[in-house]
């Protein structure tokens, strides 16, 4: 594929990302919704799909579910269950119970980072299925000799987000999921771990003509691990699509399987392969109907999504929502320390890259950082009383030891490098430099660089260049 | 009125399930799924119109249990229940294609 030809081709993404909901039990039976556990020993005759068991709803998993459709401005509605049947050793019942024509939450949007919205058509509530594992050569299922079943994951409470096809490239779909992912936590419902398969991603993809007015045969493509596959898997089948069509060939609408180390998609099946799942109501559970007090009270509880903690420290620091170290300071949790810094009359933007730099680089110390000693080295910064470098230096032995920012500076030496105490090693390197000094003093600008340097040296490296070099060119007058 | 389904939607469905049906079993049946059809055909005609769909034949929702653990079963009764177990997991046939 040439560029020329990539720029006439529109890619088009819509996302199903299912997402494991953090409860202490499953969605159907009292067993505990653990990951890691022996095999098997999460199990009882309802997610054994054991004659005569009957499920019933847990109301913590209904309750995560429509905080997930709230923070995701999904209309919360009256829903019904139904069986979605097939055969397949992961689920003992040989239907998984799913929602289908009335979902718990539809219609909604999720905010990129940059603002664009992505259309979320539902968010609605199913089981989880069983773990096979297979045996033989080849750990895959072509080549097994035969297969094991653990069925601790069976019956785990699920949500299923399905995005409209409003994603038009591979860094779009994770910035989406990224954000997704980030809400998913904020709602309390998820860990969000897509190493561990409690987060995981289908995408349904698509190629046009630029401009072309109707989608293009889509695929579904599965198996994609991590936010780096997902990329990866989108670009190689955009590319596949492309390929074919500009050959003049057509599109079949398939399943198709991504490969890691292959790094390529194939076959999984066709259209005509498609599984008729026989839906029909669950006959065994009755409607969710939350009252409008029951969908007010978990909108109120629910606390402030990413988007809104972005704008709030953009605010702070003066930056753009979507400037990097904002998203950092986000991501990585830091907000309260920047609240807490800015209360204590630190500079909000100073806050903001001391936290995305030194304070994301030793976040596991980070969460026993003294909010008012952070808020005081900032301060000592913003006042110049301390250079980036020894703020820097600081804020490193506050994580790692904690104490007193003035003290660790006074330990370092750093107290005589206030604005005053520099002007008086600038009035020595001058006495100590005269023949350069008279030749800076008559414009010579280039010897600037060697009187700096003896600034450095005669400081041990602590001294504020920017604001040595401003003193110098003072004094030349 | 035209047969509402056809021995081969029966032989379809039977698949479906993974059921083995026999020639006459099919044409048993396909009888059998006419008439329960017929009755669904008599029910459509009546007018609905304003009567909203039936859920479910209880007049109730919202039965929910609280989200507490409470012990599961024991996973060798479980096990020797099965055809074959391994490793502490249930032992099926080579499965032909991925999962749904």
């Amino acid at each position: 594929m040439t560029a020329a030809t990539a720029t006439e081709w529109e890619t088009v993404i819509g996302l199903e990302v299912h997402t494991e909901l953090c409860t202490a039990t499953k969605l159907f039976c009292g067993c505990a919704n653990n990951f890691g556990d022996q095999p098997n020993t999460n199990v009882c005759p309802v997610c054994l799909g054991l004659p005569g068991s009957l499920p019933v709803l847990n109301r913590m998993a209904v309750e995560y579910a429509m905080r997930i459709g709230t923070a995701l401005h999904c209309t919360v509605q009256s829903s019904l269950f139904h069986r979605k049947n097939y055969f397949y050793p992961d689920m003992p019942k040989d239907y998984q119970i799913s929602q289908y024509d009335v979902p718990i939450n539809a219609d909604g949007w999720l905010a990129l980072p940059d603002g664009r919205r992505v259309g979320i058509e539902r968010a609605h509530i199913e089981e989880d299925t069983g773990k096979s594992t297979h045996v033989g050569e080849s750990g895959r299922i072509h080549g097994a000799d035969y297969s094991l079943v653990d069925y601790n994951r069976a019956g785990v409470p699920l949500v299923e987000i399905v995005g409209r096809p409003d994603l038009r490239s591979s860094e779009d779909a994770r910035a989406y999921v990224d954000e997704l992912r980030a809400i998913l936590v904020a709602t309390g419902a998820s860990d969000g771990k897509m190493e561990e398969g409690s987060l995981r991603v289908d995408a349904n993809v698509s190629v046009r003509r630029r401009g072309a007015p109707e989608l293009g045969t889509r695929c579904e493509i599965k198996n994609m691990n991590s936010l780096r596959s997902l990329g990866r898997a989108i670009e190689y089948e955009a590319a596949r699509q492309i390929a074919i069509l500009e050959d003049g060939g057509t599109i079949s609408q398939e399943t198709r399987h991504w490969d890691e180390t292959l790094g390529r998609t194939s076959t999984m099946r066709s259209k005509e392969e498609a599984y008729d799942y026989r839906y029909f109501p669950e006959p065994d559970l009755v409607p969710i109907a939350p009252s409008a007090e029951w969908v007010k009270a978990v909108a109120d509880a629910l606390p402030p999504m990413p988007a809104d903690r972005r704008a709030a420290v953009a605010e702070a620091a003066g930056m753009a929502p979507d400037a990097d170290p904002v998203v950092t300071v986000v991501r990585l949790d830091l907000d309260p320390l920047l609240n807490a810094a800015v209360a204590a009359g630190a500079d909000g933007e100073l806050a903001v890259k001391r936290l995305a730099n030194e304070v994301a680089a030793g976040l596991e110390q980070a969460s026993t950082l003294d909010p008012r000693a952070f808020a005081a080295v900032v301060g000592m910064e913003s006042r110049s009383e301390l250079t980036t470098a020894q703020a820097r230096t600081v804020l490193k032995e506050l994580l790692e030891h904690g104490g007193d920012p003035a003290a660790i500076a006074k330990a370092h030496g750093f107290e005589a490098m206030a604005a005053g105490a520099l002007s008086g090693v600038i009035d020595q390197v001058i006495a100590d430099n005269p023949g350069e000094w008279d030749r800076f003093a008559a414009g010579e600008d280039k010897v600037q660089g060697f009187l700096i340097g003896k600034i450095k040296a005669a400081t041990g490296g602590n001294a504020d260049l920017k604001e040595a070099s401003a003193l110098l060119r003072a004094r030349r007058g | 009125m035209a047969t509402p389904i056809s021995t081969a939607d029966v032989a379809h469905v039977a698949r479906l399930a993974r059921l083995a049906l026999t020639d006459e079993e099919l044409e048993q049946f396909t009888g059998q799924l006419a008439a329960v059809l017929a009755h669904a055909a008599d029910v459509e005609a009546l007018d609905t119109t304003g009567v909203p769909p039936t859920a479910h034949p209880l007049p109730i929702d919202n039965v929910l249990r609280d989200d507490v653990v409470v012990p599961c079963a024991d996973r060798e009764e479980v096990l020797a229940q099965a055809p074959a177990s391994e490793s502490g997991r249930f032992r099926v046939p080579r499965i032909l294609g991925e999962a749904p």
